[in-house]
């Protein structure tokens, strides 16, 4: 029962959270889009700008949080470079998510490439050390599964819980949810649906960005091309399996989380037998199952994709 | 000041929009070069010059610019009835390592007259099969086939992988990891003796055609746009949307397919897990700068070719990174799409 | 009445293009008064309110309400000066609830907590006041249209609107909600509200307006107390000429074409029974979303039946298709000509084809020239204006779209017609076209199923009628005996269950 010891030890809860965190920002930042009724296909470029510019401006003596924060701003401008096209323009959000994508890891690898010229082992930065919480971090066994963590996860959950609240408790919120479901109707009520979607696209896409200076800023130490792998794409997925709500988000993406820390564990018990790219496969896959099992069922926003212009129908 | 569906797309700026995204690109790539320091006219002399100015540059180029006339077409044709295809990558590498299982053993011995079409077609088949799936989660149960057909690009991509380290590793490589070779009577006849050049360029040139025949002529090709334009109206006029979208997937993935199986038997020999620089992601940007045109395709891959050849010879000569290109091109994707918009709707104050 | 306006309009013009849709409109509105603007479709009517709701900024002219100017432009702004909204296509949000919809844009955004509590008892308040009964934490789209229609009002109501602006208010109720609203707007004026309700129903205009406001072509050309007008003077106000819609003939009706016995399709419809003859309009009335589509689906090769018997030319069908269906005669015009009827992006001739394209194809090649033959005979045919055969089909206007799917299914002399809501959204002038073409068809001996939503025009072209309601079909009463009474109570479902008036057939 091998297979089973893995879950009693702490070692692999600290791994799922940290496994999670990244997901956790992505997942919320591409939700906070689509609340609004934009697809947001840049995020797999986004998180890699912001894995990028994050390390980078640490790298080049900036602290941790300015680090993160860089990651977001430039988030938030890839947001609205997404948000002028698909949003002022009406441009089809699937093409220009992709466009943005491919656009946000070139002009990373590009950026990257020429402040860091090709050495044999890539430079490093001293990341995010894990936050001593008085009592808990001390805990037997849950001290080491949950409160041993870096800040920015921390401030992941917290995220999520606020932004729980912001979008079903505050007027901004259902503004926001009203233009994801009925932007004439939201522009009836007052409200400026073009303006409310720049907006969460923006916000969104830093969230996104902040999602990738985690992984270079905390989970690592580096940044190397192709290091997002897939992320982005894996997080458009947990937002249909969280059916657009935030608290379901935490819990696909730590859910999520457990099985991709599982498999890592597993791959050091079965190593020899199976190959290691099986193992590798689980994230994707489980993703593709995610979307099949909730496809259907979800209450998707009404007007998600679908462009607004004033005065058309 | 708003915006104002034109009545009619003026056929001067439709044939314009692609010229003025790239010079577009090219202005904005242009700055980020003198940021690096480097003089952007020269730069830009330089990837001309590395991508047309010597024999070898020239044939480079006319290589690199075959396996993107494919994923190109495959993106188009299925665009076009709006099935969201962006798992050419996994196609692509699908059809690869089909190839290389099937060349010099299923069909080891045939006359390449027979093995040479038998094996293009298995590559084919593989990228077809490759895109029916999210097309079928699509069909069945309603999943958005831009997510699962990009997450299955990993695992293809993780597939091959473990093919080339498990059943299909080659003994003789000291232990890198590629496939077995698909062996000499295999190997796609050059164009040009003594460069890289192959057959493979009059294939797509030729496929181009009969895609352009196909979606302008054809029953299939009215239906499929049909599909596209508007779902509900194609059903309401008896068309087989199901049935209809599958042959489009079979089309699109059977191109991104043969992409894969023509690099492979074309150029390489073998597969890596890097056969591909994303040739399945540049193709929906060539499929873009084409405005989804089948004749338009054979253009705009040259035209992303020049770039990837040009500018690694620029970035050695200037030490600028060549990733220069990939940057150039992407921003070509996002300033076509603008200037797409711009030949359907125009400004008004 | 004498008090101040408590709305003035001066001037206002809006240019789209080169179409001029308002033209220099003058318009003023009285305390506690109701105000009908009527006008065709297309005649400004929805522009102007759009204007005066700061959806469009107009190029000249002002809006005033109680003398103060508004800014153009700013829907928050004529919220906040007391104009409400209520507009034909509901502005709601199925997947929230009533509550969310009412609150929208009704606090700053920037409040860190929605005053949902407060809300909650404001709205219940006026529900209370003017008899508009709603539950508020019931999402939006599980209500009925006339629950939906009742939010929409009260959202308005919410915003303290001091003047109503209604577009179209009746286009998706039946008779009986459509009665009960107008009393609710009776109540609502005499409490001090002022309305404007947009409509080109003349019925409905002479029975719940104090004032009548025409428009025709983007310009007021009258105004007319209702109690010193009548339904013909303002009918020919609206349209500008004299445009009689055909009238219908006896007709001499044949064998049965067309048989539906206790038919089901899944929920939908259940046990429906209807004969369709040769030479003879058979017309299904009812309230939009009472299974109309799915009948129109049925008989148009988009639904299976999975119950009951279908019959064709007296034999039971089982396995129906879009081709089969039009290959054995039958002709087909959807219920929204956008959507299913005709593809915008694609040229009239394909869109000419498209639904018989195995006519125009060899070998899997389309046969262009044959295509556009056929095309150009619509056009020439059925008086499709503002288009070649090459020309994208968007480019016409709804008339001439409708058109080009009657011709395209008429040239061919179907046996059986299938014609759901023909005439929607359509102009006077188009409607006479449309139903010029529905009575030729039947007078050279086609069957036509008409399924509409339009009283008048049930009355006018059937020769039996039958009420649809919630996926069931009344017995069919001959035209003659029908009167809008009558249907109305029909289409609420009043009909004797042992089928009194099924010998009527």
């Amino acid at each position: 029962m091998e297979l089973l010891e893995i879950f009693t030890s702490a070692g692999i809860w600290g791994a799922v959270l940290r496994i999670a965190t990244p997901l956790i920002f992505g997942t919320l930042g591409a939700l906070i889009c689509e609340r609004a009724g934009v697809l947001n296909l840049g995020i797999e470029g986004i998180m890699t700008f912001g894995a990028m510019i994050g390390w980078l401006t640490v790298f080049n003596g900036g602290d941790l949080w300015v680090g993160l924060l860089a990651a977001a701003a430039f988030g938030a401008v890839f947001g609205l470079l997404h948000a002028g096209m698909t949003v002022t323009l009406g441009l089809s959000q699937h093409v220009t998510g992709l466009g943005i994508t491919l656009f946000a890891s070139s002009l990373s690898y590009f950026i990257f490439r020429l402040a860091v010229p090709l050495a044999s082992s890539p430079p490093t930065i001293e990341p995010f050390q894990p936050l001593v919480i008085p009592y808990l971090s001390a805990l037997p066994f849950f001290g080491d599964a949950l409160f041993n963590q870096t800040a920015p996860t921390y401030l992941a959950i917290l995220l999520a819980v606020i932004l729980a609240y912001v979008l079903f408790r505050t007027p901004l919120g259902l503004a926001v949810r009203m233009t994801g479901e009925n932007p004439h109707g939201a522009e009836a009520q007052g409200v400026n649906p073009i303006a409310v979607r720049i907006g969460a696209v923006m916000v969104g896409s830093a969230l996104m960005a902040v999602g990738g200076a985690f992984l270079t800023l905390s989970a690592f130490n580096s940044f190397f091309p192709t290091m997002v792998q897939g992320r982005g794409w894996v997080c458009i997925a947990l937002v249909v399996f969280a059916s657009w709500r935030p608290g379901r988000a935490l819990l696909g993406a730590l859910l999520f989380a457990l099985f991709d820390a599982y498999q890592l564990r597993l791959q050091a018990v079965l190593g020899k037998a199976v190959p290691y790219q099986l193992f590798l496969m689980v994230p994707y896959v489980l993703s593709i199952i995610a979307l099949i099992v909730t496809a259907r069922r979800a209450r998707v926003p009404q007007a998600l994709m679908q462009p607004y212009r004033r005065g058309e129908r | 000041m708003r915006l104002e569906r034109r009545a009619h797309r003026p056929l001067v700026l439709v044939l314009l929009a692609p010229v003025i995204a790239i010079m577009a690109a090219l202005a904005i790539a242009g700055v980020l070069i003198a940021m690096a320091g480097a003089p952007v006219l020269e730069a830009y002399r330089l990837i001309l010059t590395g991508a047309f100015g010597t024999r070898l540059g020239f044939t480079e180029t006319l290589t690199r610019a075959t396996p993107l006339m494919l994923t190109g077409l495959a993106a188009a044709v299925a665009f076009r009835a709006r099935v969201w295809n962006i798992g050419a990558e996994g196609q692509f590498y699908l059809g690869a390592i089909a190839v290389a299982a099937v060349a010099a053993t299923v069909f080891s011995g045939w006359p390449p007259y027979l093995l040479i079409p038998a094996a293009l077609m298995v590559g084919a088949i593989a990228g077809m099969v490759m895109l029916l799936v999210p097309l079928g989660l699509r069909l069945r149960f309603g999943v958005d086939e831009v997510v699962t057909s990009l997450l299955l690009n990993f695992v293809v991509v993780l597939f091959v992988s473990m093919m080339i380290e498990g059943p299909l590793k080659d003994p003789l490589a000291f232990g890198w990891p590629q496939s077995i070779p698909v062996g000499p009577e295999a190997m796609l006849p050059k164009l040009i003796d003594r460069t890289r050049l192959h057959i493979g360029l009059v294939i797509a040139i030729v496929i181009a055609v009969l895609v352009y025949f196909l979606q302008s002529r054809t029953v299939f090709g009215m239906q499929s746009r049909a599909a596209g334009l508007s779902p509900t109206a194609a059903v309401f006029s008896g068309v087989p949307l199901a049935k209809t979208l599958i042959k489009v997937a079979c089309l699109s993935g059977g191109l991104a397919g043969l992409a894969g199986a023509i690099e492979v038997m074309g150029v390489k020999g073998y597969v890596t897990t890097d056969l591909s620089p994303g040739y399945g992601y540049s193709g929906i940007i060539v499929a873009m700068l084409a405005n989804l045109h089948p004749i338009g395709v054979i253009a705009a891959a040259l035209f992303t070719a020049t770039m990837f050849v040009g500018a690694d010879s620029m970035g050695r000569a200037l030490g600028i990174p060549s990733y220069i290109a990939d940057v150039t091109v992407s921003l070509s994707l996002l300033t076509m799409l603008v200037s797409i918009f711009f030949t359907q709707y125009r400004i008004r104050r | 009445m004498t008090t101040h306006p408590v709305l003035r309009l001066t001037g206002i013009t809006k240019r789209f293009g080169t179409t001029l849709a308002n033209d220099a409109i003058s318009i003023n509105l009285a305390p506690g008064e109701v105000l009908a603007l009527l006008g065709e479709n297309g005649a400004g009517k929805t522009t102007l309110m759009s204007i005066l709701f700061g959806h469009y900024t107009p190029d000249a002219g002002t809006v005033e309400v109680a003398g103060v100017q508004l800014p153009p432009g700013k829907p928050r702004a004529a919220i906040r000066a007391g104009v409400g909204m209520v507009h034909q296509h509901f502005s709601l949000a199925a997947n929230l609830t009533v509550l969310d919809n009412v609150m929208t844009g009704t606090e700053s955004l920037w409040r860190l907590k929605s005053s949902t509590g407060a809300a909650r008892a404001k709205l219940l308040s006026i529900a209370e006041r003017f008899g508009l009964k709603v539950n508020p934490d019931a999402r939006v789209g599980d209500l009925s249209v006339g629950e939906q229609q009742r939010v929409e009002i009260l959202k308005a109501l919410y915003n303290d609107a001091k003047i109503l602006i209604l577009d179209e208010p009746t286009a998706v109720l039946t008779n009986l909600e459509a009665e009960t609203l107008f009393a609710t707007l009776r109540v609502m004026a005499q409490s001090g509200l002022s309305l404007i309700f947009i409509s080109h129903k003349l019925n409905e205009v002479m029975a719940a307006a104090d004032r009548v406001v025409v428009l025709r072509g983007g310009k007021v050309v009258a105004e007319r107390m209702a109690s010193a007008t009548s339904k013909a003077e303002l009918a020919e106000l609206m349209v500008g000429r004299r445009v009689a819609r055909p009238v219908r003939e006896a007709a001499v009706p044949g064998t049965v074409l067309l048989e539906a016995i206790d038919l089901d399709v899944g929920r939908r419809l259940s046990g429906i029974n209807f004969a369709v003859h040769a030479g003879e309009t058979l017309g299904i009335i009812g309230v939009s979303g009472n299974g109309q589509t799915t009948l129109g689906h049925l008989v148009s090769g988009l639904a299976r039946h999975t119950g009951g018997e279908l019959r064709l030319f007296g034999q039971p069908i089982n396995h129906t298709s879009v081709r089969s269906l039009i290959e054995a005669g039958i002709g087909r015009v959807p219920e929204d000509r956008n959507e299913e009827g005709a593809i915008g992006e694609m040229a009239i001739w394909e869109n000419a084809v498209l639904e018989r394209i195995w006519e125009f194809s060899r070998h899997g090649l389309v046969d262009r020239h044959a295509a556009r033959q056929f095309a150009t005979k619509i056009i020439d045919g059925f008086d499709v204006r503002g288009g070649t055969p090459d020309s994208r089909t968007r480019l016409l206007s709804g008339g001439n779209m409708q058109k080009l799917i009657l011709g395209r299914n008429l040239q061919n002399r179907p046996r059986i017609l299938v014609a759901a809501q023909p005439t929607r959204g359509l102009d006077e002038g188009a409607i006479a076209a449309v139903h010029t073409r529905i009575l030729e068809a039947r007078r050279a001996g086609t069957g036509v199923l008409l399924i509409s939503e339009d009283l008048d025009e049930v009355i006018s072209l059937a020769d039996r009628i039958q009420a649809i309601v919630k996926g069931r079909l009344s017995p069919p009463i001959p035209a003659e005996q029908a009167d809008a009474r009558m249907l109305g109570l029909m289409m609420a479902g009043d009909w004797p269950q042992d089928g009194k008036f099924a010998h009527a057939s």
